[in-house]
C-alpha cells in the first residue's frame, strides 16, 4: 500500500485531531436543532465526498467523467444488501465492502478512459450511470424483491447500539469523512496524486517518465468510484433514509459535476466549498422568496431561476476563474495577507 | 414465418424513422462541431428552449402556426448572438474541456429560463400530422408506419441534404471548415469569425427548433426532451462528430439497433434496456472506431 498512501507527517494527525473536535464536539455543542443536520449538515458531508471523488478522477487526472451517481447507487444498493444478507460485516464493514463493488464498477467503465478523453469519455461514462441505474432498477434481487420501489433503509447498528438520531447519524458521518478526506488528501500530495496530475497535464510526457497510463488512470477511477460508492451509501442511510433507483438519476451526476467545477476543479476542499454553495444556494434563495416576496414568486419559479444562476456561474466561472471557489479564495486570503505584510 | 418477418420489418423500419429524430438533434451538435471544433452540450437544452418558445407564442399568445415558428427561429438567432457575444468569446483561447463545460452551463441557462417563462407542465404540440400508421402503407406493405415518422424522416432527409450542400459547395461552407480547421489562421487571411460563429450557432438554433418540433409532436413538449438530446451524443460517436451524413447514419444504426434490442432481447431483462443500448454500442464502438463511421482521424492518442 506504500505507493498509494504517504507515511502521516505530524501536521496530518494534528488536522485530524482539530477536525474530529470541531466536528464532533464543537458543532454538536452549539447546534441543537434536527434541521440543521437532517437538511444541511448531513447531506453536504455525504455530496462533498462523492463530489471528493469526483476531483479524484476529474480535478487531479483530467478525465472529463460524468457518472458519479450510478456509482453513489452501486454503493448504497451494495450496502442494504450487505447488511440484509451478511450482517456479520456491521455497518462499516459494509460500507468498506460496498464502496469496493463501486470501485470494480469504476474499474470496469473506467476503462474506455485508456483509449479516448473528453466527450468522447464522457459518453462511455454516461453508460455507467444509466446501466448501474437501470440494473438496479430491473433486477429484483438487489432490492431484495420489493414491489413498491422505494426501500426503507435499515437503520445503523454499530456493535449492537443503534444510531438513528440525526446527531448520531451525523457523527458516523463527521468520523467517515474526515478519514476519508485526509486519506484523499494525503494520496493528492503523495506519489499517487502526483502519477494523476502528471497524466493531466501532459499524458504523452507522464508516460515517456514511465508513469504507466493504465495503472494510473484505472486507480484513478476506482477510488473516485469507492469515493462515490461510500457517500451514496451514507447519503442513502442518513439522508434520504430510503433506497430508490430513481433518487441516483443523471440530475445528480450534474449536480455533482458542479459542485466539483464551481468549488475549484483539482482542490479537496474545493469539493467541500462546492457542495455547501449548490446545497445551500437554493435554501437561500427559497427563503428570499417566501420572506421578502411573501411567496409571490411560484416554486417552480425559484427553481428555474436557480437553474439559470447555476449555469451562468459556470460560464462565468470558466470565463474569469477556471479554477473555482477554492483558488478564489486563495485569492483573497493572498490579498489580506499581502496588505498586512505592507503595513 | 411470413409474419414474423414482417414484424421484424416493421420493428426495424420503425426504429430507422425513429432514428431520423436522434439524428436530427445530432445535426445541430456536428453542425457547431464542424465549424468550431466547440462540442455544444447545451443543444439538447436549445431544443427544449425553442420548441417550448414555438408552443408558448402559440398557445399563450395565440400566434399563427408560421409566425410563431418565425418568432422562435429568431429567438433562436438572439440566443445564437448572446452565445456568441457573452460565452464563446470570452472563451476563444480556453481548452475544449473548460468550453464543454461553458456549454454545460449554458444549457443550465436555457432550460431554466424556459421553465421560468413559459411553465413547467407538459404541452401538446400539434403540427398537423397524426402519430398514427399510414393507412395506404399499411394496406399494401402490411407496415405500421407512422405518418410522424416518415415526415421525420423527410424532413431530416432534407435537412441534411441542404447543410451538405452548403458546407461542400458554398463559399460560407468553406469558410466554415476554414474556421474549425484553424479559426487563428482563418481570421488571418480575412475570415469573419464573429459573423461564422452567428450563422452557426443561428442555424443549430434552428435546426434545434425542427427537432423539438418533431419531438414534441411525439411525447409532448416537456423536460424529458432534454435527457432524450443525450442519446445524440451516441450518434454522434457512431456517425463522428464532424461528418453529417454521420449523424444520419448514426441515428438509423442507433434507432434500429435499440428498437430490435428492446424488442427482441428486452423482454428477458424486463425491458427499457433502450435506456442505456445505444451507450454500450457507442462505448464499443469507441473501442474499436473512436472516430465513428465517417469522422476524421483527428482523436488524440492518448
Amino acid at each position: 500500500m506504500k505507493p498509494i498512501f504517504m507515511t502521516y507527517t505530524k501536521n496530518d494527525i494534528i488536522n485530524f485531531c482539530v477536525l474530529m473536535v470541531l466536528g464532533l464536539v464543537i458543532i454538536p455543542a452549539f447546534i441543537k436543532t434536527e434541521y440543521w443536520y437532517t437538511s444541511i449538515l448531513i447531506p453536504w458531508l455525504c455530496l462533498a465526498l462523492a463530489t471528493i471523488g469526483q476531483q479524484i478522477v476529474m480535478g487531479y487526472t483530467g478525465q472529463l467523467a460524468l457518472g458519479a451517481a450510478g456509482f453513489m447507487a452501486a454503493g448504497a444498493f451494495a450496502c442494504f444488501n450487505l447488511i440484509l444478507r451478511v450482517p456479520e460485516l456491521g455497518f462499516f464493514g459494509s460500507l468498506i465492502v460496498s464502496g469496493l463493488i463501486a470501485a470494480a464498477f469504476g474499474i470496469l467503465f473506467g476503462l474506455p478512459s485508456l483509449k479516448v478523453r473528453g466527450i468522447y469519455l464522457m459518453v462511455a461514462t454516461l453508460a455507467s450511470q444509466f446501466f448501474i441505474v437501470w440494473m438496479i432498477d430491473k433486477f429484483g434481487w438487489f432490492k431484495n424483491y420489493d414491489s413498491s420501489g422505494i426501500i426503507t433503509a435499515q437503520d445503523i447498528v454499530i456493535l449492537g447500539v443503534p444510531f438513528t438520531t440525526p446527531l448520531a447519524m451525523y457523527l458516523i458521518i463527521v468520523f467517515v469523512v474526515t478519514i476519508l478526506t485526509l486519506l484523499a488528501m494525503n494520496m493528492a500530495r503523495g506519489s499517487t496524486g502526483r502519477n494523476w496530475m502528471a497524466v493531466r497535464d501532459m499524458d504523452i510526457a507522464a508516460e515517456s517518465m514511465g508513469v504507466s497510463l493504465l495503472r494510473t488512470k484505472v486507480q484513478a477511477f476506482a477510488i473516485s468510484a469507492f469515493y462515490c460508492g461510500v457517500a451514496g451509501a451514507l447519503f442513502a442511510f442518513t439522508y434520504l433514509k430510503s433506497l430508490e433507483p430513481v433518487a441516483f438519476d443523471i440530475k445528480l451526476s450534474f449536480k455533482i459535476l458542479f459542485m466539483c467545477i464551481l468549488g475549484g476543479l483539482g482542490t479537496i476542499n474545493g469539493a467541500f466549498i462546492g457542495a455547501a454553495f449548490i446545497l445551500l444556494f437554493p435554501v437561500l434563495l427559497n427563503s428570499v422568496g417566501n420572506n421578502v416576496f411573501h411567496g409571490a414568486i411560484d416554486a417552480t419559479i425559484i427553481s428555474s431561476i436557480e437553474q439559470v444562476i447555476f449555469g451562468l456561474l459556470m460560464i462565468v466561472f470558466m470565463i474569469y476563474e477556471p479554477l473555482g471557489m477554492a483558488k478564489l479564495w486563495e485569492t483573497i486570503k493572498q490579498k489580506f495577507k499581502s496588505k498586512k505584510s505592507k503595513k | 414465418m411470413v409474419n414474423e418477418l414482417l414484424f421484424f420489418m416493421e420493428v426495424v423500419v420503425g426504429g430507422l424513422l425513429a432514428g431520423t429524430m436522434y439524428s436530427l438533434v445530432a445535426l445541430g451538435f456536428v453542425l457547431i462541431f464542424k465549424a468550431s471544433a466547440t462540442f455544444n452540450f447545451s443543444q439538447g437544452a436549445m431544443v427544449f428552449f425553442s420548441v417550448l418558445a414555438f408552443c408558448g407564442f402559440m398557445q399563450d399568445f395565440n400566434v399563427p402556426f408560421v409566425f410563431a415558428f418565425i418568432l422562435a427561429a429568431l429567438l433562436m438567432v438572439v440566443v445564437g448572438l448572446c452565445t456568441e457575444r457573452f460565452v464563446l468569446r470570452p472563451l476563444m483561447n480556453a481548452s475544449e474541456d473548460t468550453v464543454l463545460m461553458a456549454t454545460i452551463g449554458l444549457g443550465y441557462v436555457l432550460e431554466g429560463l424556459a421553465q421560468a417563462a413559459w411553465g413547467v407542465e407538459v404541452r401538446r404540440l400539434d403540427l398537423g400530422i397524426g402519430d398514427f400508421p399510414v393507412p395506404w402503407i399499411a394496406d399494401n406493405l402490411k407496415l405500421f408506419i407512422s405518418a410522424l415518422d416518415i415526415t421525420a424522416g423527410i424532413v431530416a432527409t432534407l435537412m441534411i441534404v441542404g447543410l451538405f450542400l452548403l458546407f461542400k459547395y458554398t463559399k460560407i461552407g468553406l469558410g466554415l471548415r476554414a474556421v474549425a480547421d484553424d479559426a487563428g489562421a482563418a481570421s488571418s487571411i480575412g475570415i469573419p469569425l464573429k459573423h461564422i460563429m452567428l450563422l452557426v450557432w443561428s442555424a443549430a438554433g434552428v435546426v434545434a427548433l425542427v427537432a423539438g418540433c418533431m419531438w414534441g409532436a411525439r411525447a409532448g413538449v416537456q423536460f424529458a426532451l432534454v435527457d432524450l438530446a443525450l442519446k445524440a451524443l451516441p450518434v454522434l460517436i457512431i456517425g463522428g462528430f464532424s461528418s453529417i451524413p454521420g449523424a444520419i447514419v448514426g441515428g438509423l444504426i442507433i434507432g434500429a439497433t435499440e428498437k430490435v434490442l428492446e424488442v427482441y432481447i428486452g423482454p428477458f431483462f424486463g425491458g427499457a434496456i433502450e435506456g442505456w443500448a445505444p451507450y454500450v454500442l457507442a462505448i464499443f464502438f469507441l473501442l474499436y472506431r473512436p472516430e465513428g463511421l465517417f469522422g476524421e482521424k483527428i482523436i488524440r492518442r492518448v
